[in-house]
């Protein structure tokens, strides 16, 4: 299970087949469940874009149609608001940060891992992978007291952090794996050359790396910008809500004008569902890569 | 969130030492630039370790380890997080954890999660899969129509499915009132909150299996089928007899993974129900989240952690051992 090279990443435009041509009634048979699964995927998500444009009456009277009148101010009043645009900064300079630290502390770890033979390395390396073995949530109240102990309570810090930390064990795997099926005719020939450790891992190791940086980093930040539970409870004050915090706390103060409650959401997924469709082959990989390459 | 994998934790040890003994060794050339190399590389081993090894370290121990190790300690204490923990009350939080009926049933509702994801979310995870790798026009639509619920944040997704199950505006007062019935509010009844929670979980998470799926599909050997055919099976026996059996380590990836999501599923709960009503949809963190950290109780909170700990262990490991031990 450690070896990378033995599994390719998943690529969803990757066409499989086998080779036969389908006959009509198999095809009629494949189309109509794909297209009610996809159904029922999709139509929660459309409607909840449309019932942002509904008013009140409206989405009681036909929460699936199109709205009677387009309430086009339900989507722009949240644009023009302060709040929408304060979380999704908010969960932007927390996801810039947790992305950033994790590769440098990780690729740094990994490296020694993969290419220096030191007393205990065995040891460490099995240290950080405890931490693949465990959800952040067991430990949450005694993190919450260190943080707090640390002063870094209620900031950005107190976050970016503890999620870099639960980061880390996969992240070094994956890096690990990586580097140790680099060629190690590049590790002799640089030594040859009079090349350091540290040289190697600069000039050679990181330029041959975007791939593997790729996929960490879309870890990283997928996972950080979707996060709820360490914001939760590291963050008190509403301004510096990342906006899975935010949601809840609109859903909270506008309780059952759904339209709105609607608009909000629509508006906090739509860069999550634009990213994914322009990146989709990338953002594929990278999410199923911890499962297939760890 | 991004389910952990206890990946390698247990093969690392072997496959470590074997490479890095590689790594080190000196290529067959010469024996002149043998001995360089192996004075240069002691001399310049150690600064790199200490240079790039103790930032993933510290904050590794300071935010991961230690916590876990403190979450022990506190759970022998009643303690309200100010101040020093002093009062000791020996094994009374796991006492009182083991006796509050809500987290029995939030252990129940994990077993659901797994269950439910086991009999339903796993054979609709590879149908699909086995649809969307044929020759068809779209399949590759369809495969990222699929994925796109794992991609959205749990929160969303959640308050999404509260809006459907909304029994004044929600889809499923639309459908109800389409019928010229009375809708139901479906969360809000604790006989019904948590079948209805289970259909968002598969909603949500299986289109991550199904990549998995994909992936377990691809890397079959396609003569193999072809042979299968020359023989005359028949697409089902095919399936059944071929494709099945050799999907077997995709298999038990794909449980390992419901496993180990279903013992950390916090975020969806919270905007659907919050574990209500009367406790019905309480999973392990939602319970130590709205009994521990709400209330404060350190100790009666860490303890639910170890508790969630020791579980996560001990599946991950067992499940490894017994299961996965040829993959």
């Amino acid at each position: 299970m450690t070896e990378i090279s033995e599994s390719a990443p998943i690529d969803a435009a990757q066409s499989g087949g086998e080779g036969r041509k389908l006959n009509v009634s198999t095809q009629t048979y494949l189309y109509v469940s794909l297209l009610i699964v996809a159904g029922i995927v999709i139509v929660p998500l459309l409607t909840t874009a449309l019932g942002g444009f509904k008013t009140l009456p409206d989405l009681r009277g036909s929460p699936f149609g199109l709205p009677e009148h387009w309430q086009w101010s339900n989507y722009t009043d949240i644009l023009m608001s302060k709040r929408y645009w304060l979380q999704m900064g908010n969960s932007l300079l927390i996801a810039v940060f947790t992305v950033f630290l994790t590769i440098v502390f990780s690729a740094c770890a990994a490296f020694c891992f993969a290419h220096i033979r030191f007393f205990g390395s065995e040891y460490l390396l099995n240290y950080f992978l405890i931490g693949l073995m465990f959800p952040a949530a067991t430990a949450i109240l005694p993190l919450y007291i260190r943080i707090r102990d640390l002063g870094l309570l209620d900031t950005y810090w107190g976050v970016i952090l503890p999620q870099v930390a639960f980061g880390l064990g996969m992240s070094i795997l994956l890096f690990r794996n990586y580097f140790r099926n680099l060629p190690q005719e590049l590790f002799d020939a640089a030594f040859v050359d009079g090349c350091g450790y540290i040289g190697f891992f600069w000039h050679v190791t990181m330029p041959l790396s975007r791939p593997i940086i790729a996929t960490v980093g879309i870890i990283a930040f997928v996972q950080s910008w979707n996060s709820y539970i360490i914001p939760l409870i590291m963050l008190n004050s509403e301004n510096r809500y990342p906006w899975p915090l935010g949601i809840m706390v609109y859903k909270g103060e506008f309780a059952t004008e759904w339209q709105l409650v609607l608009a909000f959401i629509t508006l906090t997924i739509l860069p999550t569902i634009i990213a994914f469709f322009v990146a989709q082959k990338h953002i594929i990989a990278g999410l199923t890569a911890g499962a297939v390459k760890s | 969130m991004f389910p952990t994998v206890p990946g390698d934790f247990a093969d690392a040890n072997g496959k470590t030492r074997m490479t890095t003994t590689d790594s080190i060794l000196p290529p067959p050339v010469g024996p002149a630039p043998k001995m360089r190399r192996r004075r240069s590389l002691a001399h310049t081993k150690w600064p790199v370790v200490i240079l790039f090894m103790p930032p993933a370290l510290l904050i590794f121990t300071v935010l991961v380890i230690l916590p876990m190790g403190e979450a022990a300690w506190y759970s022998f204490f009643h303690w309200n997080g100010y101040g020093e923990p002093s009062k000791w009350v020996d094994f009374r939080n796991y006492k009182l954890i083991f006796k509050n009926s809500a987290f029995t049933k939030a252990l129940i509702n994990n077993g659901l999660i797994i269950i439910t994801s086991i009999l339903i979310q796993l054979p609709l995870a590879l149908w699909l899969a086995t649809m969307v790798t044929r020759k068809i026009k779209g399949a590759l639509f369809f495969r990222l129509i699929f994925f796109l619920p794992y991609v959205l944040a749990d929160v969303a997704a959640g308050m999404i499915w509260r809006f459907v199950y909304d029994g004044d505006f929600g889809l499923v007062a639309g459908i109800f009132h389409f019928f010229g019935a009375q809708p139901p509010f479906l969360l809000a009844n604790a006989d019904t909150a948590m079948p209805a929670i289970l259909a968002v979980i598969v909603w949500k998470y299986f289109g991550f299996h199904m990549m998995l799926f994909i992936a377990g599909l691809q890397a079959i050997d396609k003569s193999i089928l072809e042979a299968a055919d020359i023989d005359g099976a028949t697409g089902w026996q095919k399936f059944r007899l071929v494709t099945l059996p050799m999907l077997g380590s995709t298999v038990r990836l794909s449980v390992f993974f419901a496993v180990i999501g279903s013992l950390q599923l916090f975020d969806m709960i919270m905007p659907l129900t919050g574990g209500g009503p009367a406790n019905s949809t309480q999973t392990m963190v939602t319970f130590l989240y709205n009994f521990g950290v709400t209330r404060m109780q350190v100790g009666f909170g860490s303890a639910v952690g170890v508790i969630l700990f020791i579980i996560c262990v001990t599946l991950a490991f067992s499940y490894k051992r017994i299961f996965m031990k040829n993959d």
